[in-house]
């Protein structure tokens, strides 16, 4: 397969290695040493590392800035970037200074709406919806150009990557959706996490059968559970989230003590179940503040030493 | 049409309690099908005001009055003699009738007495939603009839976004989710396949965004 940029994850993916991302989260505040910490905990158990955008629309050090820190610390960077905040004028210009410090990869999202966040009076902008990111940030790599028409002197050169929730409703235009956001250029898919491994099984098969598989490199999201309580939290608080009974079932049925060891063994389980999907290209580890798991679920699920790529 | 609700009273009163005259100004179309902006919420706004000034033992003279559309200079011939000896008037108009008799009467105060919600429909007694945005470029042809810039909360033209659950959004269980509308109307008239055609970037410069709109017909 063509390398096309210069990202590390296209590499990983196109060797026909399965991939690990993982995710932090920037700080409320203006030192970036929080973020650069957490990256350090992970590095070597991660090929790359994705930085948030303002997630859950609550106010962060910016992910753009962010990135560029862990770049300067030898780290590869994921680009989280939400149309919500940002108009198209924005976006492109935040694309550029990216791909100028060696920004990488990016991935295009809705961005969850601002009345979850701290600032619920907020404006949203939504100039542009994930999809035309997607279609916007390729036009920009592969033809050189603005939206606007204009040329761009030096393209970005970015591997370009979407999300995809197969539990969101309605499921019958699950697949087509992300066939909408393959048509539209992504070439990688972090998925939402996935607990209800038969429903995600479902949505792979018919991925499958439309041979959108080979297009795209589908890496399934895994976050472990902490407690019983965030595992309750999730499956009632959180739009999109399909947390099964039996998970909830499982966590409760060991001590409180031993509730955290069972998460990241749930989350080693289905990592390995995943791994024999047709179709998954690598995983996605999202440890929600709990970072320093990441190597031992990487680890306990035969995904360490990582491949190394030139 | 336009849907506008009553600011509160102890809004409305702290605007106007300065003046020694208000006239309580109703428009008779629109906000009159919601119950809030007619002539007859103007005869209640007026006695309302009329008990707090007494109350407040102020002494002002408060009388009501109203018209068909307070965004069209035909409809105010036959109170055009009453507005200009007002001091003041409190439109119940959206806010099109406010800014209306602003640039007709340059010296008059005038206050808004609702605040203009949005452009909707009756979806039942009582109960109004909204249905459009006015942005210019309408889509709905595309949309199985269903709009995605009024009605999806981030106004996803390719959606739904992952938040969608149950055919609800993700902001409130109180909100249908546009898109799964839109998907479920494309089943209905045999177009699913339409749903993987992907909507271009839109032009704002239609919208609000492109500044103050206006047209002309030509020939009048």
């Amino acid at each position: 397969m063509e390398i096309r940029t210069a990202s590390k994850l296209e590499k990983i993916l196109k060797n026909g290695h399965m991939a690990v991302s993982s995710e932090c989260g920037p700080p409320r505040s203006s030192d970036a040493k929080g973020i650069i910490e957490k990256a350090h905990l992970i590095k070597d158990h991660v090929d790359c590392i994705n930085v948030t955008d303002n997630q859950t629309s609550v106010t962060r050090l910016c992910s753009l800035a962010a990135c560029i820190h862990l770049k300067h610390e030898g780290l590869e960077p994921v680009l989280q970037m939400v149309v919500r905040d940002r108009n198209r004028i924005a976006l492109q210009s935040d694309i550029l200074g990216a791909a100028s410090f060696g920004i990488n990869n990016m991935l295009c999202l809705s961005g969850d709406h601002q009345s979850f966040g701290d600032h619920p009076s907020a404006q949203n902008v939504f100039d542009l919806d994930s999809i035309q990111l997607i279609q916007t940030s390729r036009y920009m790599r592969d033809e050189g150009k603005f939206l606007g028409g204009g040329d761009i002197e030096k393209p970005p050169n970015m591997f370009i990557g979407a999300a995809a929730n197969p539990f969101a409703d309605p499921f019958k235009i699950r697949v087509p959706r992300l066939a909408k956001k393959i048509a539209a250029g992504a070439e990688f898919i972090q998925t939402q996490c996935v607990y209800n491994l038969e429903k995600f099984e479902k949505w792979m098969e018919a991925v499958v059968e439309r041979g959108l598989h080979e297009k795209v490199f589908i890496m399934p999201g895994i976050t472990p559970m902490r407690s019983v309580a965030m595992a309750k939290y999730m499956a009632k608080s959180v739009p999109g989230m399909d947390v099964p009974k039996d998970v909830i079932a499982r966590l409760s049925g060991v001590a409180k003590d031993k509730q955290a060891d069972e998460g990241i063994t749930i989350a080693v389980e289905a990592i390995e179940r995943l791994k024999q999907i047709k179709g998954v290209a690598g995983f996605h580890i999202m440890a929600i503040e709990w970072e320093e798991k990441v190597p031992e679920i990487v680890e306990r699920s035969g995904l360490y030493p990582r491949p190394i790529v030139d | 049409m336009i849907v506008g609700e009553q600011k509160p009273f102890d809004e409305i009163w702290a605007m106007v309690k300065e003046h020694k005259q208000i006239t309580v100004f109703g428009c008779n179309t629109c906000v009159s099908v919601c119950h809030q902006g007619g002539n007859k919420e103007a005869e209640i706004l007026a006695s309302l005001l009329r008990m707090m000034a007494s109350q407040e033992e102020l002494d002002i003279v408060i009388e009501d009055s109203g018209i068909e559309r307070q965004c069209e200079h035909l409809f105010f011939e036959k109170v055009n003699e009453k507005l200009q000896r007002s001091e003041s008037v409190l439109s119940l108009a959206c806010g099109i009738g406010v800014q209306f008799i602003a640039a007709k009467y340059p010296n008059l105060p005038v206050y808004p007495a609702l605040n203009t919600t949005f452009l909707g429909d009756v979806q039942a007694d009582g109960l109004f939603t909204e249905k459009c945005q006015a942005c210019g470029d309408c889509l709905l042809g595309v949309t199985g009839g269903i709009c995605p810039v009024s009605r999806c909360c981030k106004r996803i033209l390719n959606g739904p976004c992952g938040g969608s659950t149950n055919g609800k959004c993700e902001i409130s269980a109180d909100i249908d989710c546009a898109w799964q509308l839109v998907v479920d109307r494309l089943e209905a008239l045999g177009k699913l396949d339409e749903y993987e055609k992907i909507i271009p970037i839109k032009d704002w410069s239609k919208d609000r965004a492109g500044g103050p709109r206006s047209f002309k017909l030509e020939g009048f």
